[in-house]
């Protein structure tokens, strides 16, 4: 029992279909812990079905605005959708002001939307660590797509590619986005890009140049060519072919085991992840561990002990069967 | 990892001016507590639905339009439905005293009226959460 209410009871209205219990489980996966790890554990083997489709690009292109409007032609397909939107946390206050729901207002009215909001929380990047375990559980909890928006900003979007199957990149007209996106890593990961804003006059010759600048990468023979998309979330334009091409995207994959091949990596990564975050905080908590290290450190000072001969001291005393 | 505090803050009704519930979310979220903004013109079932979606702590709601008496009920009703009848309700507006009374009975935590300190409205929040 903790005071979200018992697991067990917890997990058994989720089964249920129960919105409120759905949501204090993802409360239970983002405080993590051994509660988080049982809520994971049992709600695992009901996911898989998801297509997990990532929204990304600089604050303000419209991700949310291009969420909310795909999503209505998601709905009409007869698709149950969960969304989930990822701000930044201060570094500074913890705090966060989570604002997406703003531009997906209509969306709250459809009980067969799920729309969650995350904090980055701890993590260094836009995405929070808790991402993937919240789209685990909407998966499980029954919405055939997912969508995951994110900043894009530093190096955070490239965590997107590790966590969705299809990769949308947001851009706008206004000048030096192009340059930015390319400096942010963003042209290697979109499968689509999306020229949002083409109400402005720009626009148009903003999508060509981007279309130009992809045409420059190298693709291999058979792999998907990135599209480029012109719409207006505001003026709901281009919004058909925007589905219209992830949906080509998502066949492409499917059609090439790509789907099956691209979900067995992402769960490769992640158990390496976790394992690897495990084992760091095993190390870091471990009293033998931390006695050795300030027993030797002063040998590493002083220069008598090279960092390595401290390494190899510690591996003494760990053993990994 | 410690729990964070999570608040929603709506903007229900016909009016058009959030500078009000701008200024309490931004001061909430400077006091180190996620805030989910939803934004004008939301209805007591978008209200609460996002309340019980967002799996928050708290629900403030910010009214100046005179509709205070059938929107807090409405809200606190359809939270008792969802599922979420726990989350703490509190109000911002201009409220007749009268009407706070009635208010508070039916379970709101607490009315700030025009001009309240956010300060006050933070430690209104982590009184009720200390361990954040
Ligand atoms: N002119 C124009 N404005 C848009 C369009 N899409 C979104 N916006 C506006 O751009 C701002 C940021 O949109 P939002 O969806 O919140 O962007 P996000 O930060 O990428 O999620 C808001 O004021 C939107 O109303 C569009 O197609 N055209
Ligand atoms: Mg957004």
């Amino acid at each position: 029992m903790n005071r979200r209410g018992d697991i067990g009871a917890l997990l058994e209205r989720f089964g249920r279909g129960e919105v409120a219990a759905a949501a204090r489980l993802i409360s239970v996966l983002e405080d993590g812990g051994d509660e988080a790890e049982r809520v994971l554990d049992a709600i695992f083997p009901g996911t898989g079905g998801a297509w997990r489709i990532g929204f990304t690009g600089p604050p303000g292109a419209g991700k949310s605005s291009l969420v909310h409007r795909v999503t209505g032609r998601m709905r009409a397909r007869g698709h149950r959708i969960g969304i989930i939107a990822v701000d930044p946390t201060s570094p500074f206050t913890g705090g966060a002001l989570l604002g997406d729901r703003i531009r997906m207002q209509s969306l709250s009215a459809d009980p067969e939307v799920f729309v969650r909001s995350l904090a980055s929380r701890g993590s260094l990047g836009g995405i929070s660590n808790c991402t993937d375990e919240t789209a685990d559980l909407l998966d499980a909890f029954g919405k055939d797509i997912v969508l995951i928006e994110t900043v894009g900003v530093g190096q955070s979007e490239l965590e997107i590619a590790e966590k969705a199957h299809t990769v949308v990149v947001v851009l706008v007209p206004e000048s030096g986005d192009g340059i930015q996106a390319m400096k942010a890593g963003l042209m290697e990961i979109g499968d689509v890009f999306v020229m949002n804003k083409a109400d402005h006059e720009q626009a148009v010759g903003a999508a060509a140049e981007l279309e130009e600048t992809l045409r420059l990468k190298d693709v291999p023979d058979g792999a998907w060519v990135p599209r480029v998309v012109l719409a207006s979330a505001r003026e709901d334009t281009g919004i058909e072919d925007l589905v219209a091409v992830m949906v080509e995207h998502r066949r492409h994959l499917e059609e090439r085991g790509l789907m099956e091949k691209m979900r067995r990596r992402i769960l490769r990564a992640r158990v390496r992840n976790a394992i690897m975050d495990r084992m760091e905080r095993r190390l870091r908590e471990s009293p033998s561990v931390r006695a050795v290290l300030e027993r030797r450190m002063e040998a590493v000072y002083r220069g008598e002990a090279s960092p390595y001969r401290v390494v190899r001291e510690l591996e003494e005393l760990v053993t990994i069967r | 990892m410690a729990r964070k505090v999570r608040v929603l803050i709506a903007k229900p009704g016909l009016d058009g001016h959030d500078r009000g519930a701008k200024v309490v979310a931004n001061a909430l979220k400077d006091a180190g507590m996620e805030v989910i903004y939803t934004g004008l013109h939301q209805t007591p079932e978008m209200i609460a639905e996002s309340a019980v979606q967002e799996d928050v702590d708290v629900v403030g709601l910010s009214i100046l339009s005179g509709a205070h008496m059938t929107m807090f009920p409405r809200v606190l009703g359809l939270l008792r439905e969802k599922g979420a009848a726990d989350m703490l309700v509190f109000g911002g507006g201009i409220i007749p005293a009268e009407d706070v009374e009635e208010l508070e009975k039916l379970g709101v935590a607490r009315i700030f009226g025009p001009g309240t300190d956010t300060g006050d409205i933070v430690s209104f929040i982590r009184d009720r959460f200390p361990a954040n």
